[in-house]
């Protein structure tokens, strides 16, 4: 099986490499369109500000790749919001795949922004959340997420429930960090690897 | 619900990890990484490594060190210690650290805060702040103090946990070198006036003793993690004891088994 990691202006991935090497899952980290079409599956992680990794995205053209891949395709953090319609995380027009638009959250409660730590998912709609029990705990970093919708597959609450996972077709998305969710994630990932 | 943080610290000399009271007396608590992957296996939220001698002695970081636990541990971890520039910065995320921590780096040059958020986001870079009281004739203040805590500089603690939080850190690790290796408990006032003024998590740090410790940092103190080095290392608390504990006092709490 081939395993691509879309390589992009996404932050640190290190860590989502490690997370496959534990798993004994071969990679390629490549920004490569054939590598990329021709993988059986493909990871788009993400670490980063919206509208800076967008337009590097609509830069090197992967803005037109990513959308129209047909293999299962795991958007994670950021990688998942870039796959939403648009993001209110300086204005940002995305790739559209999840036909919702990603919020920021409200900042005049008690709560702090970012959300930042570990959190339960739950209402499992997913391939992915196969063996992860209820309300299971996964670590989030984030200041945005998309609400719920039509395509809401796990849901998370912090001031608001939101969406921690979604899936549409062949693409796959988590809002949380996998890579460093320990079992649960790696769990997550597995079951990736293995649709 | 977001769940209340338990923070193993392992200070780190020469890939070992070592804890003495006050920072000084070290003794051997054990292999880094080993220690680390005991910790995530045994449920600890977050490990944070911090290189004890960095800044003293001028060394380099552990960049090895960070490589081998980014590749046996699943939980996130953060790295600290003698952390002074971007390319510092840049070679520990690359390595696969999830966070980096400055201390007396920021002091020195505040702006080095802003230029790592815009460089790498606000998510990975975290704050420590090594804090004492001072009680002159003419004054009480919580001071900073830089250089593993011994050195007092001008800056006063509670404006500058704003600071930084101004300026794009993440996280704030503020340590309490009033009670750090006392068991005495946390700096439970103090912690509760930054955390309370803060609208990113606090780390505390510094005086856990007792299961009770934790939970009045978490209560009184509002933390929003607790961090401890030698009461784990020496299993003087077992941190699934701790987690269960909390989590029979109602604290939200990640319960792994």
């Amino acid at each position: 099986m081939k395993t691509v990691i879309i390589k992009y202006n996404a932050g640190n991935v290190q860590s989502v490499m490690y997370a496959l090497d534990r798993i004994g899952a071969g990679y390629l980290y490549t920004d490569d369109e054939a590598e990329i079409r021709s993988a059986d599956k493909v990871i788009f992680p993400g670490v980063g500000e919206a509208s800076t990794t967008m337009n590097y995205l609509r830069k090197v053209g992967l803005d037109k790749v990513i959308p129209t891949l047909k293999q299962p395709v795991f958007g994670t953090c950021v990688g998942m919001q870039l796959m939403c319609r648009f993001s209110e995380e300086n204005s940002t027009e995305c790739m559209g795949i999840f036909d919702v638009d990603v919020k920021r959250f409200p900042s005049d409660t008690n709560l702090k922004v970012p959300h930042m730590g570990w959190n339960n998912i739950s209402n499992y709609k997913s391939a992915l959340t196969y063996g992860v029990p209820d309300n299971a705990f996964v670590y989030f970093v984030h200041s945005f997420a998309p609400p719920v919708c039509d395509y809401t597959v796990a849901i998370c609450e912090y001031v608001m429930p939101f969406s921690a996972m979604l899936q549409k077709g062949n693409f796959y998305a988590a809002q949380f960090h996998c890579e460093i969710s320990g079992d649960v994630g790696q769990k997550i990932i597995e079951n990736f690897l293995k649709i | 619900m977001l769940t209340k943080r338990i923070i193993p610290c392992l200070d780190v000399k020469d890939g070992r990890t070592v804890k003495g009271v006050n920072f000084v007396n070290l003794r051997d608590a054990g292999d880094a990484v080993e220690l680390g992957a005991l910790y995530a296996a045994q449920g600890a939220d977050e490990l944070v490594y911090l290189d004890i001698t960095a800044t003293i002695d001028g060394r380099s970081t552990f960049i090895d060190l960070v490589r081998r636990v980014a590749q046996t541990v699943n939980i996130p971890f953060t790295v600290g210690g003698g952390i002074s520039s971007i390319a510092d910065v840049s070679a520990l995320l690359l390595a696969g650290a999830d966070k980096v921590s400055i201390n007396s780096a920021a002091v020195r040059n505040p702006d080095l805060i802003n230029e790592l958020a815009l460089e790498f986001g606000s998510q990975c870079i975290v704050v420590a702040i090594d804090t004492r009281y001072i009680a002159t004739e003419n004054s009480q203040e919580h001071v900073v103090h830089t250089h593993g805590g011994w050195k007092p500089t001008e800056i006063r603690t509670i404006p500058w946990a704003k600071e930084v939080e101004e300026r794009g850190a993440g996280e704030i690790l503020l340590t309490s070198m009033d009670t750090d290796g006392t068991k005495s408990g946390f700096a439970l006032e103090l912690t509760a006036t930054i955390s309370g003024n803060a609208s990113i998590p606090v780390i505390a740090s510094g005086g856990a003793g007792t299961m009770e410790h934790f939970y009045n940092v978490f209560t009184t103190g509002k933390a929003d993690a607790g961090l401890a080095a030698s009461i784990f290392h020496f299993r003087e608390i077992d941190i699934p004891d701790l987690k269960a504990f909390l989590n029979y006092k109602d604290l939200p709490i990640r319960m792994t088994r």
